[in-house]
């Protein structure tokens, strides 16, 4: 089966700011397709290029097997977008919102977005300018979620939803999986993407720099360990599947593939731990060991 | 708890005034000389003008013969001096109210700006948080509004004091004009206590001014001098100075004790509320919509509702108003026949009335097209909103076409512009039949001011394609629309060449009713119009969106 999405060294630019240069994004039908990279990175202009809200300046972007800026509305009907900065109308309640914007899309199923309104506890009778940011979000999640189509677009989609809202939404997401839509999900939180997606594209400065599954960027994905015991703690580094083991007086800080942590706490039990912190890696620290400290810099600038 | 205790034992209340006071000034630092400038600007204007529409004494009374009807007296003022009209009596009977109306709207938009449009965009949540008392805010934008009105009071005594007229009655004019916009300053200071919207904190204090506007104008129309209903108003008591007749002063003192008034209650208001909450809660609205919404064409006129509204209100009421005033016009031709001439009414007794006032009237008619004009560039330009918050990406983000987008969104503005070019010319034929008995000139009006409809779309299909071209480059849309305004109603005092004053753009099509219907002229303007609508349209299709 061909892509749902395949954009092949898009460039974009406006004025003098290079957005995007040669950038690869492909995602596979049916699957949920991580979108990482840090702010200002070019996700959003990515995204807004695939719906053709944007023009390509070079390169080849193919949507549902046909180019988005030539047949935006036919594509449109087939998918949902949620937008990352969700702006509504004021005047009109959340409700009026969410079916206004799925009706553009063929309407919405009643029972589903009555169902949606209860799991993420959202009022649909207030007027969308009372609203805080994680409900202007949720409106149009619950718009795009009740909608019958084969691709959900979301950018950065739980960015002010609160840690249980983050729950209902991972629900939905796997339920969508389960029913064979395919999802690009945007996001600069590794921790999500990592729970969610069968494959990733990260990118930086408008470009990809790394795709695959989830099993083939696994040493993104190692967690970070500081331990103080009563023995030499450096030793966990004989374990294997341990790395970047470093030594600061009593504190000793490794990175641990998922496979060699129980093994290397117990190497580490048995001199008795006297603390131990854990971390999963942040996005910030992937592009530090990465891709060196500069590119986190530049990202966090633009 | 009285006022003077919320504001003494709460001088930590008031922590912080200073920079924000510095900072909202800073932030108006255009606004306020715009306003300032434009409101005394129109005293320089109208001094020029005066005297080259009333050259002499007599012309003058006939004017003065309008302001003693009561149609006259509604709309402008209680008619001191009408006996012996000068220039001075004018200024205070007809062109002090409409001054005072500009600095009352000046001072309920900047007092709204920086009180409850603040919190309700949470920018004053940020603000609070710092070392900054929970009365800094309201302090600073009543500070703001004095001194913003102190300029405007300064250049307007300047102005007229620079002209051929007494000086103290020229401050007590300029003065005049100040405190009620102080008073609209404090009245919009309680409204932004009462709601949580900054719209509905703006619509109630614009409610207050029409009233007050319509309470004096009641008053002075049931008897010259005014009744006790104009001294229910502000703008009366400026008004009731009696400025270049019979100069008295106290009644601005009724002004000054108003707005202290209202300061105090505005005080005593914000105290006992929460930030960004109001007195009154905001209602819940429907959970689902309605299937008229369901389309671009729905949403557009959906959102374009309030404001079709209020315009419609606007124009219906001028509209009556202005045509009460045909019966005064009639009489003053009686009266003088040269300026009867003037209008194309070369012999009154050979013309019927209903004649008459279809000649002499079709001239107004253009004064409501050129207001529907500009309804219709702002109707366009909400796109450049709509887009630049991110809700045109969400609508095209789904399967509509951009054509289909805009191309309904200018619909609903077609359609909304014939609506108040009908409502105009229905209220102002009724104004007139009203007055006159004339009821045959109702249908006439309301039909005629329908040919003026390919001019508006003309500019509303210019900031079609303004839109179309970037988001933000409108500029150069309303320097056409407000250029051939202003031209095509003072064109005659600038003694414009034939072929301008022909061409601009709302003299292209006949005056109807009272000139002849000319076919060319309407379809090549419809023509135009509708090619640059159609143009807007494509234009959209083939640039990026912006946000």
């Amino acid at each position: 089966m061909s892509p749902v999405i395949d954009v092949r060294s898009l460039s974009k630019s406006f004025g003098p700011v290079r957005a995007l240069d040669g950038l690869d994004l492909v995602v596979e039908p049916g699957e949920v397709h991580g979108f990482l990279g840090p702010n200002g990175a070019g996700k959003s202009t990515t995204i807004r290029v695939i719906l053709g809200l944007l023009k390509a300046d070079a390169g080849s972007v193919t949507l549902l097997g046909a180019d988005p800026w030539a047949d935006a509305v036919a594509l449109h009907r087939r998918l949902a977008y949620v937008p990352g900065e969700v702006n509504l109308w004021p005047k009109l309640t959340g409700g009026e919102a969410i079916d206004f914007i799925a009706s553009l899309r063929g309407g919405v199923d009643p029972a589903l977005k009555a169902e949606l309104l209860d799991r993420f506890d959202l009022d649909p009778t207030k007027k969308a300018r009372s609203y805080s940011k994680g409900n202007r979000q949720k409106v149009a999640l619950v718009a795009a979620m009740a909608s019958d189509v084969e691709l959900l677009i979301l950018d950065e989609p739980t960015s002010g939803l609160d840690p249980l809202m983050e729950l209902v939404f991972q629900d939905y997401i796997t339920r969508a999986k389960a029913m064979g839509r395919t999802v690009l999900l945007s996001s600069h939180i590794l921790a999500e993407v990592e729970k969610l997606c069968d494959r990733i594209t990260i990118i930086r400065e408008g470009r990809a720099v790394q795709t695959g599954t989830l099993s083939e960027l696994r040493h993104l994905t190692r967690t970070a360990v500081e331990v103080i015991t009563a023995g030499d703690a450096t030793a966990v580094a004989t374990v294997s599947g341990v790395h970047d083991v470093t030594r600061e007086g009593d504190r000793v800080r490794f990175s641990a593939d998922d496979d060699a942590l129980s093994p290397a706490v117990a190497l580490l039990a048995a001199q008795g731990i006297t603390s131990l912190v854990s971390t999963p890696p942040t996005l910030e620290e992937l592009f530090m060991h990465h891709y060196g400290t500069e590119t986190v810099t530049a990202g966090s600038e633009a | 708890m009285s006022a003077a205790t919320v504001i003494t034992d709460g001088r930590e209340h008031l922590t912080g005034t200073r920079r924000i006071t510095r900072f909202t000034l800073r932030q108006d630092r255009v606004r306020i000389p715009i306003w300032a400038v434009s409101i005394a600007g129109l005293i320089g204007y109208f001094s020029a003008a005066l005297p080259i529409a009333y050259p002499d004494q007599e012309s003058l009374q006939g004017r003065a013969a309008i302001m003693m009807e009561p149609s006259g007296a509604l709309l402008a003022g209680p008619g001191y001096g009408l006996d012996d009209y000068t220039f001075g009596a004018m200024l205070t009977n007809e062109i002090l109210g409409w001054l005072a109306i500009a600095s009352a709207l000046m001072s309920i938009f900047l007092v709204v700006r920086h009180t409850r449009t603040e919190e309700e965009t949470g920018r004053a949540e940020l603000i609070r948080a710092g070392v900054v008392g929970r009365h800094a805010h309201l302090t600073a934008s009543i500070l703001n509004v004095i001194a913003t009105n102190a300029v405007v009071t300064l250049l307007l005594f300047l102005a007229v004091a620079s002209g051929d007229f007494a000086v103290p009655d020229a401050l007590a004019f300029a003065l005049g004009v100040g405190l009620v916009g102080l008073v609209f300053g404090a009245v919009a200071a309680v409204t932004a206590q009462v709601t949580e919207h900054s719209r509905t904190a703006v619509g109630m204090a614009g409610a207050v001014l029409g009233l007050v506007y319509v309470l004096r104008g009641i008053g002075d129309a049931q008897e010259r001098g005014g009744t006790w209903l104009s001294w229910l108003s502000p703008i009366g008591w400026a008004q009731q100075t009696r400025a270049f007749t019979d100069l008295r002063w106290w009644p601005l003192l009724l002004n000054l004790a108003l707005a202290s008034v209202l300061v105090v209650v505005a005080y005593l208001l914000s105290g006992r509320r929460d930030l960004g909450a109001g007195l009154v809660a905001a209602r819940g609205g429907r959970a689902d919509a309605a299937p008229g919404l369901l389309s671009s064409f729905g949403l557009n006129l959906r959102l374009e509702r309030g404001s079709l509204i209020g315009w419609s209100v606007g124009l219906f009421f001028t509209g009556i108003l202005t045509g009460a005033m045909g019966e005064g016009i009639v009489e003053s031709f009686r009266d003088q026949p040269q300026l009867a001439q003037v209008f194309g009414v070369e012999d009154m007794d050979a013309f019927a009335t209903g004649e008459v006032l279809r000649l002499s009237m079709s001239r107004m008619l253009v004064f409501f097209a050129m207001a529907v004009g500009v309804y219709a560039v702002i109707a366009v330009n909400r796109q450049h909103r709509e887009e630049s918050e991110g809700r045109t990406g969400t609508v095209l983000g789904s399967a509509i076409s951009r054509y289909r987008w805009f191309g309904e969104a200018l619909l609903v503005t077609a359609i909304s512009s014939t609506i108040l070019l009908l409502l105009s010319g229905l209220s102002f034929g009724l104004g007139i039949a009203g007055s006159t008995g004339e009821t045959s000139v109702v249908w006439d009006f309301t039909l005629a001011v329908l040919v003026y409809l390919p001019v508006v779309l003309g500019f509303a299909g210019l900031a079609a394609v303004a839109y179309g071209l970037a988001r933000g480059g409108v500029w150069w849309v309303w320097t056409l629309l407000v250029g051939s305004i202003i031209l095509g109603m003072y064109g005659p005092l600038f003694n414009l060449p034939d072929a301008v004053a022909e061409n601009l753009p709302f003299e292209l099509v006949p005056a109807l009713p009272g000139a002849a219907f000319d076919t060319l002229p309407v379809v090549a303007v419809s023509v135009v119009a509708l090619g640059l609508l159609a143009g807007g349209t494509a234009l959209f299709r083939r640039r990026d969106l912006e946000a």
